[in-house]
């Protein structure tokens, strides 16, 4: 074949446009497991380490401050709190498992990838439904 | 691309202890909730007593190290992914940093000080 020099395009010297989808919904569900991820991580960190040390010094300190705390316990709105929390520990553990596996190079392939992640949603999902029968 | 010369070889260490530490929660995390659904509610007394075993207090240690030293990785990196002027990066990361000190310190003396 004859060479033909080719005409090679010029770098673009033009700032490419950014486009940042951050609506979550549009996220494939690996990258909503990943974010999800990172919020409960934060969260528990902010609130959860500390509410966790103030519990266990109260309730271990007097009988008085556990029954504080059972008294809490018992409320509605302390328990949809509370149901939260659990969520947040829950998907931060599961999907903290499925990262290890992906560590050691289980379901590292675009099929398992997505259904490990699926499964990691719904198991968080289920795993805070039966605590909370277990609390109500 | 600017390469940073400080730092080399923490950032695998990191890796593996966050790695480490989470398999350590894992665990301790089966035989907590484990417990709780077994046991269902516990009485103060009952609560009380099952601290005051020395391996209950000293496991009960090591779990909360684990937690805190995993908090401080996690919030480090995501620190390093959000917030890019230097100075508040490094006061946040010193405020989270002293933080998990004072917890673990609050932990041992909720542990063994009751």
């Amino acid at each position: 074949m004859a060479s033909r020099p080719v005409a090679q395009p010029k770098p673009s010297t033009k700032a490419r446009p950014k486009y940042y989808d951050l609506n979550l919904l549009n996220l494939p569900t690996p990258g909503l497991v990943s974010i999800f991820h990172r919020i409960t991580g934060v969260a528990m960190f902010l609130f959860l380490i500390p509410l966790t040390l103030v519990i266990l010094q109260t309730t271990l300190q007097s009988e008085a401050g556990f029954a504080v705390w059972e008294g809490y316990f018992n409320n509605l709105f302390v328990k949809c709190i509370l149901m939260g929390f659990v969520w947040a520990f829950m998907h931060h553990l599961f999907a903290g498992i499925r990262y290890l596996l992906l560590d050691l190079h289980i379901g590292v392939n675009k099929a398992p990838a997505q259904a490990s992640a699926k499964f990691v949603l719904a198991a968080g999902l289920i795993a805070t439904a039966i605590f909370a029968v277990r609390v109500w | 691309m600017n390469k940073q010369p400080v730092g080399a070889h923490y950032g695998w260490k990191d890796w593996m202890i966050q790695r480490i530490t989470a398999v350590v929660m894992v665990a301790f995390s089966i035989v907590i909730l484990g417990f709780f659904m077994l046991h269902g509610s516990v009485s103060h007394v009952e609560w009380k007593q099952l601290f005051q075993g020395e391996l209950v207090r000293i496991l009960a240690l090591l779990f909360f190290l684990a937690v805190f030293y995993h908090a401080w990785i996690g919030v480090r990196d995501v620190l390093m992914d959000y917030i890019k002027p230097l100075w508040i990066r490094l006061s946040l990361q010193v405020l989270v940093c002293l933080f998990l000190i004072v917890c673990s310190i609050w932990t041992v003396s909720i542990l063994w000080g009751n």
